[in-house]
């Protein structure tokens, strides 16, 4: 069971710990500046900072150490075979940081969509060529609110590092089963309702907002999408819509049991056009039939006039399943140990979340 | 010799000290900076060598005008500045 939690925000990076009165903040970092993903395993801590002016960047501490800054992911000079690329060849943002699987490697997933790996524990990173340089990649559409695409999320099978499967923004799902030599399109079954209607189905033009995998069972695969929520049995191959998702089935993040298949969690939002919660009431919606039902979650979670959206990267799961965490756009930051079944709050008004993760062995 | 200065505000994340150098353009003025700073290029050119977006250079109080090779040409008297352009949040 994790005790340390890493809350990334638009103004700095908060670790917390369960102490013997509960959770409370016990370290503060970068305050000031945007935290947009955070990682804290096997011992190292990374965060990505967005300095706006002067770019993204990659900090590490190694144990108990100091921060230290570390060479940022960096796309390679521009060929000019390239010249009609809509995207930009430089850095935008480090949006997420995972475990590679291996001793020491990370993968760190960008916008523009850039998969980068280190071997090294983030001390020098290279980009996929293979999926960068993809003439499809041209096809993905940026982000609402940005020009550039985004990979939400990485996943590696925890039975294969070779076998990776990577969310896109707005892309679909890619997978490689050779560690990154190859890779292909692989989503089949979802419906984009906000693309014209000849293209709503196409596997490409699929708004991933985030994917979760069952570690225990990665095959089980669940998908947040901007249309709705989506359930694979098959590593992402074939997809089917869940309809029993209540009371909505929109919104950012989901997080997948450590354990259990059947069980998944949601922070439901009204609708992409109303962008807070069904009621303004904020609920968790838990599913522990595989997604044929699903229990709203909001005993300790506020339950009036309160407009807070969770991000796709800010609701957490711990290795046991137990411990949950999420934060909100307005600064909430709830915590549940049994399961999502109750929650408490931090006494705190922290700047917006961006991303919630506990520290993994 | 040109000389660079760097916006205070970087002075949070990493030294950013004005110094002297040999060049003839704005190119080779940072790039000998960055010689010495070699942290200090990412803060101020984006992974094309282009100067980000949010930052500004001026030579003698004017905009350059080649914001992506930095090719404008500068006097051993000019004063090279670079600083951030504003947003708000």
């Amino acid at each position: 069971m994790s005790d340390r939690l890493y809350v990334g925000t638009r103004k700095g990076l908060f670790e917390l710990r369960r102490k013997k009165g509960g959770w409370d903040i016990d370290d503060t970092r970068f305050l000031g500046d945007p935290v947009t993903a955070v990682l804290a395993h096997d011992g190292a801590t990374f965060a990505g900072l967005d300095l706006g002016h002067f770019g993204a960047k990659l900090w590490r501490r190694a144990g108990k150490g100091d921060w230290q800054e570390l060479p940022a992911p960096a796309f390679p000079a521009k060929p000019e075979d390239a010249a009609d690329d809509p995207h930009p060849w430089s850095l935008g943002k480090i949006w997420n940081l995972t475990p590679g699987g291996a001793p020491g490697r990370v993968y760190a997933g960008t916008m523009p969509g850039g998969l980068f790996r280190s071997d090294d524990g983030g001390d020098t990173w290279t980009l996929n060529e293979a999926l960068w340089r993809m003439p499809a990649r041209k096809k993905w559409m940026g982000v609402a609110g940005g020009e550039m695409p985004g990979l939400s999320t990485v996943l590696v099978d925890p039975r294969n590092p070779d076998a990776i499967r990577v969310g896109v923004s707005c892309a679909g799902v890619w997978e490689t089963t050779d560690g990154g030599a190859s890779w292909a399109n692989i989503n089949e079954g979802m419906s984009n309702e906000y693309m014209p209607p000849n293209q709503q189905r196409e596997p490409i033009a699929q708004d991933i907002h985030q994917l979760a995998h069952c570690p225990g069972a990665p095959d089980v695969m669940w998908c947040q999408h901007h249309s709705g929520i989506y359930h694979s049995e098959d590593a992402g191959h074939s997809w089917t819509e869940v309809t029993a998702a209540k009371p909505s089935a929109f919104g950012f993040a989901v997080a997948a049991h450590p354990h259990d298949p059947k069980t998944a969690w949601f922070v439901p939002a009204m609708k992409d056009e109303k962008r807070y919660p069904v009621d303004a009431k904020i609920v968790v919606s838990r599913t522990r039939d595989g997604g044929k039902s699903f229990e709203v979650l909001r005993k300790g979670l506020p339950q009036r006039h309160a407009y807070d959206l969770v991000y796709r990267h800010a609701l957490a799961v711990d290795e046991t399943g137990d411990r949950l965490a999420f934060g909100s756009t307005s600064g909430g930051l709830w915590i549940s140990e049994d399961g999502g079944d109750s929650w408490s709050t931090l006494d705190a008004r922290l700047p917006p979340v961006n991303a919630v993760r506990f520290a993994t062995a | 010799m040109p000389t660079v200065s760097f916006t205070p505000q970087l002075e949070r994340f990493l030294p950013a000290p004005t110094v002297t150098v040999e060049a003839n353009t704005v190119a080779d003025a940072l790039a000998a900076v960055f010689e010495a700073h070699p942290a200090l290029r990412g803060y101020v050119l984006d992974d094309q060598g282009a100067v980000r977006q949010h930052v500004a250079v001026f030579v003698n109080g004017g905009l350059i005008a080649d914001r992506e090779r930095l090719t404008d040409p500068v006097e051993p008297t000019d004063e090279i500045y670079l600083l951030q352009a504003l947003t708000g949040g």
